[in-house]
């Protein structure tokens, strides 16, 4: 067991993505959990094969637009109704019409931004030092052109012996232990 | 130019995709313009030139804000010159960026994988340019301020029934969510840039861009639903800044502009010179950096198809607004048709239609859309052509209105010009330092375009040459 202190987990490479999608999905089989895949683009279905089945991305955007939304209708109104009325060609202070582009403006903008930053901090980034990047397959070839699938040394079902052996059966290019 | 277009019936059609590219190719082809590629002398003798009209630019805008805008040459009746109509152009070339990066992901046209990015660069370059013409035209632009609405001593607001306001927070929002979707474009691309890099400067240059992007499939979903949300905001987004600007004129009772077709005549009339711009910078990137594989015969068709179907749009706006001057009754929209037409300005207003109008239709025929050397004509006399139809609708309407005593003439000064053209310099600059300096052709998405063609049996994906690999068990790490 001391031994596993001192990974990160086990790296498995592959050629092609449908090779790494197979093995995602037999590992996940298999009862692994705490595992991760890389490809070097977006592949179909890989994130829900490691059991990452939905994402609250769209909930946060969505709040951020309707953050955006209410809260410019809430300023127009403050600004142009309570604070500092004025008549602007006989038109009512309360003129919610043109109210609406400002409105429409500021949901995007802030639907926009809550995205951004959902992304960002949900993913961790900016995270500049990863352990994976101690494979050096992995950073000769895990942003270009390889598909690498690792599972982590705390998953309750990692026992490195183990793990190596169901690795190197899923057949891959190489099976390598990630420093921590 | 649905998916059953990509798989071409007649055998000349060109790929999407030039065959034989693989994930290793692609990434070794665009990285190495950033990377490896030395430097040629065209690309700084361009910059030079570029630089000087940059020069000029600042220096026009630091002699206007010494003396003030009467260095123009705006004064009553034509309080509206070329600052407008610069706005008005340069805005108009950004949304062509946004069709291509947005609306058409979101409608899943392949083709725009290899064109999206450099399309979104010319938009955020194309927006920096816009967002500069109405602060330039403030009279104190240091106060450009006061269009935030902020609580200030003053007690005083923004008048949020102007459309003069609404565009502030149209351009805004436009120039913000443009850089932000294409950043999260580009991020997965720098970490490719990283890895690839030999320089320690370009491996912590692009590392810091990368944010430590490691192609998780985790972070790949959110990124895809992030970036697909994003294109689903900027499509109506990009719509509603050409209308907000577009009602800068129509929601003014000014004979000639206030007309409900110009919303859609301006959007139409921004993704036709938007595509323009595109053929412009496309043609040149495509020749110098070999780009062929990626940017293909059937691009440039696309985007020459996309030109044409939007210039019929603009005739249509065009012939429109004559009908209305005379369907309308009113004898203040009556004159300003004759006026345009036959004016002092006519001369103007028929070179339009002879760029916007006339030119395009070349484009019908399918040697033209494949001949490189016409569509960057094309490109250039349609920039041209839109630039002088903003003038003709921003001059011929003001400059005649509705009593004769108050009628005048438009004379721009050097300043105008020098302003206009130093843009235009500063446009190319950021774009040459930006093909030089950035991944131009989305390495993801064209590996990921691959995989697609593959799946669908359209494309054949080059075999690696490399031994295959040994299972190693337990190998050491590195």
């Amino acid at each position: 067991m001391s031994e596993q202190e001192h990974i990160y987990g086990l790296s498995a490479e592959f050629r092609e993505e449908q090779q790494l999608l197979d093995a995602a999905r037999r590992a996940y089989d298999e009862g692994y959990r705490k595992m991760d895949a890389y490809a070097p683009f977006p592949v179909e279905g890989l994130a829900d094969a490691i059991g990452m089945t939905s994402t609250r991305m769209p909930l946060v955007v969505l709040g951020g637009g309707v953050f955006g939304g209410v809260s410019a209708y809430i300023l127009q109104l403050y600004a142009s109704v309570w604070h500092y009325p004025h008549n602007i060609g006989g038109r009512p202070y309360h003129s919610w019409p043109s109210f609406i582009p400002v409105i429409f403006e500021l949901t995007v903008l802030c639907a926009a931004l809550a995205g951004f930053v959902g992304l960002i901090w949900r993913n961790g980034l900016p995270e500049p030092y990863h352990p994976m990047f101690n494979v050096r397959e992995f950073r000769e070839h895990g942003s270009q052109d390889r598909f690498f699938l690792c599972i982590e040394a705390d998953d309750p079902k990692f026992d490195r012996q183990e793990t190596e052996r169901f690795l190197a059966s899923l057949e891959p290019e190489r099976v390598s232990a990630v420093d921590s | 130019m649905a998916s059953e277009h990509l798989k071409g019936s007649d055998g000349a059609s060109a790929p999407i995709l030039e065959p034989g590219q693989t994930f290793r190719s692609v990434s070794e082809k665009i990285s190495s313009l950033v990377l490896e590629r030395k430097t040629g002398l065209g690309w700084f003798a361009g910059l030079g030139i570029t630089f000087l009209g940059f020069m000029m630019m600042m220096f026009a805008i630091s002699y206007l804000l010494y003396w003030g805008v009467g260095v123009w040459g705006v004064d009553i009746p034509v309080a509206w010159g070329f600052a407008i109509v610069n706005f008005v152009w340069w805005i108009g070339i950004g949304h062509a960026g946004t069709l291509i990066s947005a609306i058409l992901y979101l409608m899943r046209q392949e083709w725009r994988t290899s064109i999206n990015r450099f399309a979104e660069a010319m938009t955020l370059f194309a927006v920096v340019n816009a967002g500069l013409f109405p602060i330039l035209h403030l009279g104190r632009q240091w106060l450009f301020y006061y269009l935030i609405p902020y609580p200030n001593t003053m007690t005083l607001w923004p008048q949020f029934r102007s459309p003069l306001v609404w565009d502030f927070f149209a351009v805004s929002t436009y120039l913000i969510v443009s850089l932000l979707f294409w950043y999260i474009g580009v991020v997965p691309d720098m970490a490719t840039l990283r890895d690839r890099a030999q320089s320690r400067l370009g491996q912590v240059t692009f590392g810091i861009l990368s944010l430590g992007w490691r192609n998780s499939a985790r972070h790949w979903k959110r990124f895809q639903s992030v970036y697909l949300l994003l294109a689903a905001l900027a499509t109506p987004l990009v719509v509603s800044v050409h209308t907000i600007v577009s009602w800068d004129f129509a929601v003014g009772i000014v004979p000639g502009w206030h007309s409900t077709i110009f919303p859609p005549y301006f959007v139409a009339g921004a993704l036709f010179q938007g595509f323009a711009m595109v053929l412009i910078l496309t043609v040149p990137l495509r020749r110098f950096y070999h780009l062929e594989a990626y940017v293909t015969e059937r691009h440039l068709d696309f985007m020459a198809q996309m030109t044409l179907v939007t210039g019929l749009i603009v005739t249509y706006g065009y012939v429109c607004e004559n009908f209305t001057g005379w369907y309308s009754g009113n004898i203040y929209e009556r004159y300003l048709v004759i006026n345009r037409a036959l004016g002092p300005y006519g001369w103007v207003y028929w070179l339009t239609l002879a760029c916007n109008v006339v030119a395009p239709q070349i484009l019908w025929f399918k040697w033209a859309r494949r001949n490189t050397l016409i569509l960057f004509l094309i490109g250039i006399i349609v920039s041209i052509g839109m630039w002088i139809e903003r003038f003709t609708i921003v001059v011929t309407s003001l400059h005649r209105d509705f009593v004769p005593a108050a009628w005048g003439m438009f004379y721009p000064t050097i300043w105008d010009y020098a302003t206009f053209f130093g843009t235009v310099g500063f446009f190319f600059m950021l774009f040459l330092l930006f093909v030089r300096l950035f991944p131009v052709v989305p390495m993801f998405e064209v590996r990921e375009l691959i995989t697609t063609l593959e799946k669908k049996g359209e494309y054949n994906k080059g075999s690696e040459a490399s031994p295959s690999g040994v299972v190693s068990e337990g190998a050491q790490s590195a």
